[in-house]
């Protein structure tokens, strides 16, 4: 038996097809999405679920992870809405701009779009495809060309997001809170995308939560695009704390002007089966791009992070940030690779990736690369593995701090080198009292 | 007058692997400064971490009473509560953990094992603070990570600090004056005659008589081979200072 020649499709890429087969006429879109949806799954079809031959997904095995493929989420009732509002608790009481999807759909009834700051205009994908809005037409799935299948996927299936501009030299200062919620009590599967576009000089602050039912195996499927023009800045969080059962699969795809400024942050904390990939490309000189990543995992949790920073312009900085604490039989992957493009002179890019495990049966898998086609840049990228310092912990119980707490002490000082760096006060105080919280969890 | 520390007849080894404590005998009273002296290698160290409770000894017999307590028995949490210090002959580096947090939340961790009330944010810094004059760590210092980047010597200052914030009954100190220049081995002595009273107690670990003209104390101990070997007034530091170990290390063997 040849494993390389498929010889059958599995249960799972079948029922896929099946889906697809059904749903596309009903899928939002005129007939140029149509036709880009036949195009994207055809070439998912092509490769099938991502395996472990397939390098990018080499930790995080699709092909035998996904025994089915579960139907699509229908909308959502209004007693689901309204439910959804209460969503993302850790966030609650701050000044942010709430807009929510609920199961795989725009949910404006609980959303927040009054009084929108002047520049800035708000749609649901959905509604965007169905109109053929200039800004969807334009830039979704133009932003980062890739040929991952897993992208692929959502751009077949896409059903609803967000679709968010910044008009030129607008600066909105009321962060962005985009609410993901799963509220169906059965396994279902959610395709979302959402699209945000900066212009010139605009500045951005978004957040995104992802949530769900804990002891439903559903499964989300999210991409945000952003698009970043000259000058402008856009921060982003991104919150992942799905239920203990769901599969999370989210795609960054950012295409970066010059003189810009782009941070991105993922905590992770949720979840059964994550994959954060991002691919960024910074295309305009004199950029700057922080990339983070912090995940929190215990039990038999599976986070897998995959970075392709790309530097196309030169005289760019980024600076790649990663931090695990893994628990139990958890394990993190970290795969991120720094291109340096021919021409991209005087870039200068850092990666850190750091892993803590905090068990024996603890797993991490850390895979820090650079590939560089320029002469005169500065890069470096480390990673490190290891558990907690029993000296520097003796020491703390030494002075009177119990075991416990001197742990979660090193602990936060471990995941704090990554969250101080969140410009937004409140979330930043959050997400350590996220951490906290977490740590007095703790078995 | 109950004594503070009695270690009977110690026996201890690093956890798998050789014996460094040999049938070690110590009674501390209230309100007395013991020094230790001992050649490199006989086994201070790993004495101050077997009563501090670090991991990775193991005591193979003998019994060590602290405050009437079965010290033995205690977390190093529970030990430091209890009133036990170990000022580490080599501080260790927290990096991200501010020492100001540091110092609170072992305060705080302290008072809350003993049942008293915590100290309030304010009154935490301002007794810091006040300490941090006296000592010459400046407000600086404090917020930064705990002895990250510190030199030699502001370890010990930090230590020193520690100790004066968390008022111990016995505090331990390793080899406190290494590392010092004349100017910080005054400060740090000045700390520790600060604190004497009555019912405190210092066990001070030292290579040199120096120390011990700012640190006098009441009984100096030479120790050997992981025990005691010779006793004497303070004169024994000066004696020790010209004529060295040899004697004692034929007496140990
Ligand atoms: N973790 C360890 N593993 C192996 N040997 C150890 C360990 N810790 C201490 N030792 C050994 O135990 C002996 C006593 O060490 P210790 O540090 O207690 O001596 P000391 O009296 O404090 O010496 P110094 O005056 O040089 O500070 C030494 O021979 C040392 O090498
Ligand atoms: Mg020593």
């Amino acid at each position: 038996m040849a494993a390389e020649i498929r010889l059958m499709k599995t249960a799972a890429e079948l029922a896929l097809a099946d889906a697809f087969a059904t749903l596309k006429s009903r899928l939002p879109g005129d007939a140029a999405v149509a036709a880009r949806r036949v195009d994207a799954f055809e070439a998912f079809a092509a490769t099938g679920l991502p395996h472990r031959r397939v390098e990018s997904w080499k930790y995080t095995d699709l092909r035998t992870l996904l025994r089915d493929a579960p139907p699509l989420a229908l909308l959502p009732t209004p007693e689901q809405v309204a439910g959804a509002a209460a969503a993302c608790p850790m966030l609650a009481g701050m000044d942010l701009r709430r807009l929510y999807v609920v199961n795989g759909a725009f949910a404006p009834d609980i959303s927040d779009l009054a009084g929108l700051e002047s520049g800035l205009t708000i749609t649901s994908l959905a509604s965007a495809l169905a109109v053929g809005d200039p800004l969807v037409a334009t830039h979704l799935g133009q932003t980062v060309p890739s040929s991952d299948a897993a992208l692929a996927l959502n751009t077949a299936f896409m059903g609803d997001g967000l679709v968010i501009s910044v008009a030129p030299g607008a600066l909105v200062t009321r962060p962005l809170h985009l609410v993901f919620v799963a509220t169906e009590p059965a396994a279902v599967a959610m395709f979302t995308r959402s699209l945000v576009v900066l212009g010139e000089g605009a500045r951005l602050s978004l957040v995104e939560s992802h949530e769900g039912p804990s002891g439903v195996a559903y499964q989300i499927n999210t991409t945000l695009e952003a698009v970043v023009g000259d000058g402008a800045q856009l921060d982003r969080l991104k919150l992942t704390l799905e239920g203990g059962e769901a599969l999370h699969i989210a795609t960054l795809l950012a295409q970066v002007g010059a003189s810009a400024t782009f941070a991105n942050t993922n905590f992770t904390i949720g979840g059964a089966t994550v994959r954060n990939q991002m691919l960024v490309q910074l295309d305009g000189a004199g950029t700057e791009a922080r990339i983070g990543g912090v995940s929190l995992l215990a039990g038999k949790q599976h986070s897998d992070t995959l970075l392709a920073m790309e530097h196309i312009a030169p005289h760019c900085q980024s600076r790649e940030q990663f931090r695990a604490v893994v628990d139990g039989a958890a394990q993190d992957i970290f795969q991120g690779r720094i291109s340096v493009r021919p021409g991209a002179q005087k870039t200068d890019a850092r990666m850190m990736s750091r892993a803590l495990l905090l068990s024996d049966t603890a797993e991490s898998d850390n895979k820090p690369e650079l590939e560089i086609f320029a002469d005169d840049v500065q890069c470096g990228h480390g990673c490190t593995t290891g558990s907690l310092d029993q000296q520097v912990k003796f020491y703390l119980m030494a002075r009177g701090i119990p075991e416990k707490e001197a742990e979660a002490l090193l602990i936060q000082a471990f995941v704090g080198e990554v969250i101080d760096g969140i410009a937004h006060e409140g979330v930043r105080a959050a997400l350590s009292d996220a951490t906290r919280t977490w740590l007095i969890e703790r078995k | 007058m109950a004594p503070l520390l009695e270690i009977r007849d110690l026996h201890a080894e690093i956890t798998g692997g050789r014996k460094i404590i040999n049938g070690m005998n110590l009674t501390i009273n209230p309100g007395e400064v013991h020094a230790i002296m001992g050649p490199n290698g006989a086994g201070k160290s790993t004495l101050s971490y077997v009563l501090s409770g670090k991991p990775g000894y193991e005591v193979t017999s003998g019994e060590v009473l602290f405050r009437g307590v079965d010290l033995l028995s205690l977390s190093p949490d529970e030990r430091a509560a209890q009133g036990m210090f170990l000022c580490f002959q080599y501080p260790l580096e927290i990096p991200g953990v501010s020492n100001m947090a540091f110092l609170h939340t072992a305060a705080n961790s302290q008072r809350k094992q003993r049942g008293e009330p915590e100290l309030t944010s304010p009154e935490l810094v301002r007794k810091v603070r006040e300490l941090g004059k006296q000592l010459g760590i400046d407000t600086d210092m404090l917020k930064r990570p705990v002895n990250v980047g510190f030199s030699g010597g502001e370890k010990k200052r930090n230590e020193t600090l520690q100790m004066m914030l968390l008022e111990p009954f016995l505090s331990i100190l390793d080899e406190a004056d290494s590392g010092l220049d004349i100017d910080a081995l005054k400060v740090v002595s000045n700390g520790v005659n600060a604190m004497r009273s009555p019912d405190r107690s210092f066990l001070v670990i030292t290579h040199y008589q120096r120390l011990l003209d700012y640190i006098v104390p009441d009984v100096v101990h030479v120790f050997a081979a992981g025990r005691i070997v010779h006793t004497g007034g303070k004169e024994l530091a000066l004696e020790l200072e010209a004529t060295g170990y040899a004697q004692y290390q034929n007496e140990a063997a």
